[in-house]
């Protein structure tokens, strides 16, 4: 007799195999039940080592490992098992055709014993070669279990890291939105600033322009006060002649009246204009473009300029020349932005000789440079016509020259910058030049600088016509 | 007497020839007109003996009415004119300046005519 090790040891690698793959599934509660199953294995051996009947209990292992094979391939739960169980099967079929053979015919199984336990031991060593390889298949599903593991983890890790960086995405972009808004407002603000800085731009350089529209104004009105007194006095003449009867004498006094009332009417017109042209230069913008005389124009910002700096500055003397060219009939431009963009150049000319005048002065005056010729401010205004070349249309130029220091290269580039001023602190807005620009370019031309270092500075306004 | 009015308004002329001319109908006034100092100058030089009276505006563009008086009182030693300096600001500074420079008078406009004349007669 013989005890029955292998089905022993089968039971038990069957039931725990089993029983290690429902702990890590969804069959947790099978576990009680296959712990029974290696409880009863263990006490079939046990009943076969204490009453030694092996006989009847081989028959008894035969049904239970039977059993648990069929019961483990007809489960559907089990289906990945089912290459597992199959490498017990010719071993069960082999030991179990072997007492069976045995039972029926003992003469026939002794003659072939050895044919049956080779057969058995065959299907044994399959088993064995079987589940080796299903171990490490198992172990390699193991690995990659426990990798995807991981991977589920680093994935949730990656989840909870998202869903926190979306939360701070959401709160930078909020800062973000946040500073968006401050900045326009910043930028509402400065555009209105700069508004504000235009029209006190234009109120400064109406300040310099008062003193000199006063002085224009005076001389008008005082030609219509001294010619309306002149006709009082001419008409009371008139009368005594007419008492006379001197006709002769009559006929040329009212020629001389009327005369002086073309002058009246004239430097009215005049004084009228003045004012105008001062309301026109405060106002804002109108932003309409009428044909002007530019040569009456510019003529009349000269004498403005001119005046108003020379009631600022009683010491300030200039020689002005102006070249007109006559054939320049009218130009389509804003007259008031235009006059403006012509004032700036031209108190910018009277700046600059002024300053060098001073230098020269106290350069005179500490050198005691008798003989040399005296330094004489010019500024010249003229305007004249560029001829119209192959596919270029005529165009018109009006320059302002003065013969001041000129500008510095290291200046030149600056100028037409808004602040930029060479003039002290509290003297110059810095805008003068940088609004010239704009109004030039709004009008379709450009505004060009030539100078020599301590020779003198041009600035042409050149407008497409 | 002849007198010498530089002012770069051009109607200044008709003012004159109207408020003197009953002076220039007797000819006991004679008036010459330059628009500009330098034109005064060139005309000075012409007739430089003749002239007993210049009146002269300071604001002129080019060569100021105080640059003229200047030149005037520096070159035309004999017999010097009488200069009368007229300005319209009328302030201190010009004041000063055209009487150290020699100005035989100082009138700020607007010219009062009447009192111009009294002036012409006295020199």
């Amino acid at each position: 007799m013989s005890l029955s090790v292998a089905p022993l040891v089968v039971s038990l690698i069957v039931t725990n195999r089993i029983r290690k793959y429902v702990r890590t599934s969804i069959l947790k509660h099978w576990e009680q039940p296959l712990k029974y199953a290696l409880f009863l294995s263990v006490m079939l051996f046990a009943a076969e080592v204490i009453f030694s009947e092996t006989e009847v209990i081989k028959w008894v292992w035969h049904a239970y490992l039977i059993a648990i094979i069929v019961f483990a391939l007809k489960q559907d739960e089990l289906r990945l098992l089912r290459m597992f169980i199959v490498a017990f099967i010719p071993f069960e079929l082999f030991s179990l055709l072997g007492d069976l053979t045995q039972l029926i015919n003992d003469s026939f199984f002794k003659d072939h014993e050895n044919y049956f336990n080779n057969a058995t031991g065959f299907s044994f060593f399959w088993m064995a070669a079987i589940l080796y390889s299903q171990n490490r298949q198992f172990k390699a599903a193991e690995k990659e279990r426990i990798k995807r593991q991981h991977e589920d983890e680093l994935n949730r890790a990656i989840a909870i890291r998202k869903v926190e960086l979306e939360v701070l995405v959401a709160e930078r972009t909020s800062e973000l939105t946040e500073q968006k808004e401050e900045l326009e407002n910043a930028l509402d603000e400065l555009r209105a600033t700069q508004t504000q800085l235009i029209q006190s731009e234009k109120m400064a350089s109406l300040g310099e322009l008062t003193a000199g529209i006063a002085h224009e104004i005076q001389n008008p009105l005082n030609f219509v006060n001294n010619f309306s007194e002149v006709n009082a006095e001419l008409i009371e003449e008139m009368q005594e002649e007419i008492e006379k009867g001197n006709m002769d004498e009559v006929k040329a006094l009212a020629k001389d009246i009327a005369d002086n009332e073309q002058k009246i009417k004239h430097h009215g017109k005049r004084a009228d204009a003045i004012v105008k042209g001062m309301l026109q230069h405060s106002r804002s913008n109108s932003g309409i473009k009428e044909p002007t005389n530019i040569n009456a124009l510019a003529d009349e910002y000269l004498r403005l300029a001119y005046h108003g700096l020379r009631a600022k500055d009683k010491s300030f003397n200039v020689t002005m020349e102006t070249h007109f060219d006559k054939s320049i009939i009218s130009v389509n431009i804003i007259p008031q932005d235009m006059g403006r963009a012509i004032l700036n150049l031209i108190t910018n000319a009277f700046y600059a000789v002024n300053e060098k005048n001073k230098l020269q002065r106290d350069i005179e005056r500490s050198e005691n440079r008798q003989g040399l010729p005296p330094y004489q401010p010019t500024v010249s205004l003229r305007t004249s016509r560029i001829s119209p070349t192959k596919g270029v249309a005529g165009k018109v130029k009006i320059s302002v020259r003065d013969n001041g220091n000129g500008i510095p290269q290291n200046a030149l580039d600056k100028i037409f910058q808004p602040f930029f001023t060479t003039k002290p602190t509290g003297e110059g807005t810095g805008l003068g030049l940088s609004l010239s620009y704009d109004i030039v370019k709004a009008h379709g031309g450009e505004l060009k600088v030539d100078t020599n270092e301590g020779q003198g500075a041009e600035f042409s306004i050149i407008l497409p016509v | 007497m002849k007198i010498l009015v530089v002012d770069d308004e051009r109607d200044i002329q008709t003012l004159f020839e109207q408020r003197f001319r009953k002076e220039i109908k007797e000819k006991s006034m004679e008036f010459a007109f330059a628009f500009s100092g330098e034109e005064a100058l060139t005309y000075l030089n012409l007739h430089e003996h003749e002239t007993v009276l210049i009146l002269s505006d300071i604001n002129m563009p080019g060569m100021s009415g105080l640059e003229l008086l200047r030149q005037i009182k520096e070159k035309y030693l004999k017999p010097p004119p009488v200069v009368m300096i007229i300005t319209a600001y009328g302030d201190a500074e010009s004041f000063d300046k055209a009487k150290q420079l020699g100005a035989d008078d100082f009138l700020t406009k607007p010219v009062d005519f009447t009192y111009l004349k009294e002036k012409f007669k006295q020199s």
